[in-house]
């Protein structure tokens, strides 16, 4: 397995504890009810976020879903402005008209949230055709689960993608459930990168709690996308430890189920290896620290914020109405 | 200046901006030259002009197809997206509705989507019930869409130079039957803004207020009734949303009396929109009801006869005009 070096590890713990402290502190407020909004826990898959989005320059496209809060934190929307949309506040970064299911932050090139199963995908094309056309050399990653790949526009999306070796990576997290149905339930195919070699693309599958899989596979795909060789269909295998959303029901998920995905917990693992690459303690309670500080913050201003006025119903339906 | 086809005004509108702007692209199932230039060749030659990046020939994936153009207009390009015939609006409808109109208000404005979803319809050329529907209404029903749709090759040429420019979607709507149509050529760069409609024929009796290829059924019955001593008033609305009501109302105003008429089925059509507003905003005004034509609610038929008969025709216009005027 080849390494990762210290400082891009460092980078990647980081922003899998930014990821992980977010949505631990987002189920808190609701388990105490000083928020009710929509919410999809993320626990168990924040190292594939994490480590794909630590692949991405800065200024590279990401589509994602309603269970996006992964991609939007790792990717580095500033915690002030994704709190306070998350709570409906003007002062977030789409006003408190999107909300969590849309969250949008061209900034740091999250272009759309999507909360329909399998719409990125076309849209992700869309984004690196315009960068083919352009020649401005930014790759397009767009994550979705392994739901998303029973619907019509993965296909679409992947054939047309592999037809004009468009600069994006495919992210499927493989989290076993779509919705509340198994894996197995919604379809007999053994995998779903082996769905690529249907439409002539590279497909890979890796072990999305190992952080040396997951970023090597990321950054291959993201270097492919770069040097103009095409797309990548990457499906990295991770669990969904709640339920489909907060407060929802996760009893049809088996016994033995819940204990592999015990015994698979990305971040125990990558605690380990944090500390056997040398990182103290110390080092990493303090960055969580650091990371609690900032959502602490966050959280406090978004809660303290204003509300969006009615005037908003009228504005960014057009840009203008014709007079 | 000689004239000029719909087609090729349509044509021209698209070269023309893809020449000015290198952002604008074409994208659609066979609109290449390798395809030869689309099925009604209205991007003929660009191909050769422009590349096979700018011109992109698509697979038959029409979600995929809008998806893409949504994507590239996020990133600042302005394509222009082809789908071929508008019941096939039925495949993408979700990133029509769902992603292209919703995007700017969901990122509170920090995200656009100028884009043209170019499509082609119409009844009377036997195509059968999945490829003849007028379906507006769909697209009028939505926040954030344009709806337009052109009666002439001069208001073709203008419409699609304004979509082009517009910073969001737009929904171009072209009538099969409408594309050999003639208009004295309106010259290079010629625009027609959206949302404003035009009288199409002045008149004092009442109001005929349509679109698209019934214009010319209205304006037809206009010249006869004039014989009889009727004087109609056209309006074309050309941007059928969000659509001019101060002209529409201020046409009402001075007739007093209101048709809606388009090809689409009449039950939930946009005709029941404007003649609701009409008469909530002219009651005063008005002599008596507003009345509306549309096709018949039923899926749109394949023998010829049954689609004539299926389809609005001027015997209905004029005798809706006469009943109006109390000389049904």
């Amino acid at each position: 397995m080849a390494d990762i070096d210290r400082d891009t590890l460092l980078d990647i713990y980081t922003r899998t504890m930014k990821v992980n402290r977010t949505d631990e502190k987002f189920r808190s407020l609701l388990m105490q009810g000083k928020v009710a909004v929509m919410y999809y826990c993320v626990r168990g898959q924040e190292l594939v976020s994490a480590a794909a989005m630590a692949a991405l320059k800065d200024e590279d496209y990401v589509v994602c879903t309603y269970r996006g809060q992964g991609e939007q934190t790792a990717k580095g929307i500033p915690a002030e402005k994704w709190w306070a949309e998350c709570l409906g506040k003007v002062t977030g970064t789409c006003k408190g008209k999107g909300g969590t299911m849309h969250i949008t932050h061209p900034e740091k090139g999250i272009m759309v949230t999507t909360g329909v199963v399998g719409s990125g995908l076309p849209i992700a094309n869309g984004l690196a055709m315009a960068s083919q056309n352009t020649g401005d050399g930014k790759v397009t990653m767009v994550s979705f689960g392994d739901g998303a790949a029973n619907i019509g526009a993965f296909h679409e999306a992947l054939n047309m993608a592999q037809l004009y070796k468009l600069p994006v990576v495919f992210l499927c997290q493989n989290n076993r459930y779509g919705e509340h149905t198994a894996f197995a339930d919604h379809t007999q195919s053994e995998s779903i990168y082996g769905r690529a070699a249907g439409y002539g693309m590279k497909g890979v599958r890796v072990d999305g709690n190992d952080v040396f899989a997951m970023y090597h596979a990321a950054k291959d795909a993201v270097d492919r996308a770069r040097a103009g060789e095409g797309p990548t269909l990457i499906e990295a295998m991770c669990y969904r430890m709640m339920g489909h959303f907060f407060g929802a029901d996760f009893s049809y998920m088996p016994k033995e189920h819940l204990a592999e995905m015990q015994r698979e917990d990305p971040l125990p693992k990558l605690r380990a290896v944090m500390l056997e690459r040398q990182f103290t303690e110390d080092e990493l309670d303090a960055i969580v620290a650091g990371i609690d500080a900032e959502i602490e913050d966050a959280v406090a201003k978004a809660l303290a914020a204003d509300l969006p006025g009615p005037e908003e119903l009228q504005i960014d339906v057009f840009e203008k109405v014709p007079a | 200046m000689g004239e000029i086809t719909m087609a090729q005004a349509l044509n021209r509108a698209i070269d023309e901006a893809m020449a000015e702007n290198s952002g604008v692209f074409c994208l659609g199932e066979d609109v290449a030259a390798k395809q030869g230039g689309g099925v009604f060749k209205i991007t003929a030659g660009l191909t050769e002009k422009y590349g096979e990046n700018r011109i992109r020939a698509t697979p038959i994936s029409e979600t995929a197809i809008v998806g893409a153009a949504v994507g590239a207009a996020l990133a600042g390009q302005r394509p222009i997206a082809e789908i071929m015939l508008m019941n096939f609006v039925g495949v993408c409808m979700d990133q029509i509705v769902n992603h292209a109109a919703k995007l700017r208000f969901m990122s509170g404005g920090q995200t656009n989507v100028p884009l043209v979803i170019r499509t082609t319809t119409g009844v009377g050329v036997g195509f059968g019930g999945q490829h003849s529907d007028m379906l507006e209404a769909w697209f009028a029903h939505v926040a954030g869409l344009h709806v337009v749709t052109p009666s002439n090759a001069a208001d073709a040429q203008g419409l699609m130079r304004s979509s082009i420019d517009c910073n969001d979607p737009v929904i171009f709507i072209e009538n099969i039957l409408c594309y050999g149509l003639k208009s004295q050529d309106p010259g290079p760069g010629y625009r027609v803004p959206l949302g404003k409609a035009a009288v199409a024929r002045e008149g004092s009796d009442v109001s005929v207020i349509t679109y698209g290829r019934t214009v010319l059924d209205a304006l037809a019955v206009a010249s006869e009734l004039a014989n009889e001593g009727i004087s109609v008033e056209v309006i074309d609305l050309r941007s059928i949303a969000p659509y001019d009501e101060a002209t529409v109302l201020a046409s009402v105003r001075k007739t007093g009396r209101a048709l809606t008429l388009h090809e689409a089925v009449r039950p939930f059509g946009t005709g029941a929109e404007i003649a609701a507003n009409i008469q909530e905003k002219c009651w005063d005004s008005l002599k008596g009801p507003v009345r509306r034509i549309g096709g018949t609610f039923s899926p749109v038929p394949f023998a010829s006869v049954l689609e004539q008969a299926w389809i609005p025709n001027k015997q209905q216009i004029v005798d809706q005009i006469k009943a109006s005027m109390g000389r049904g």
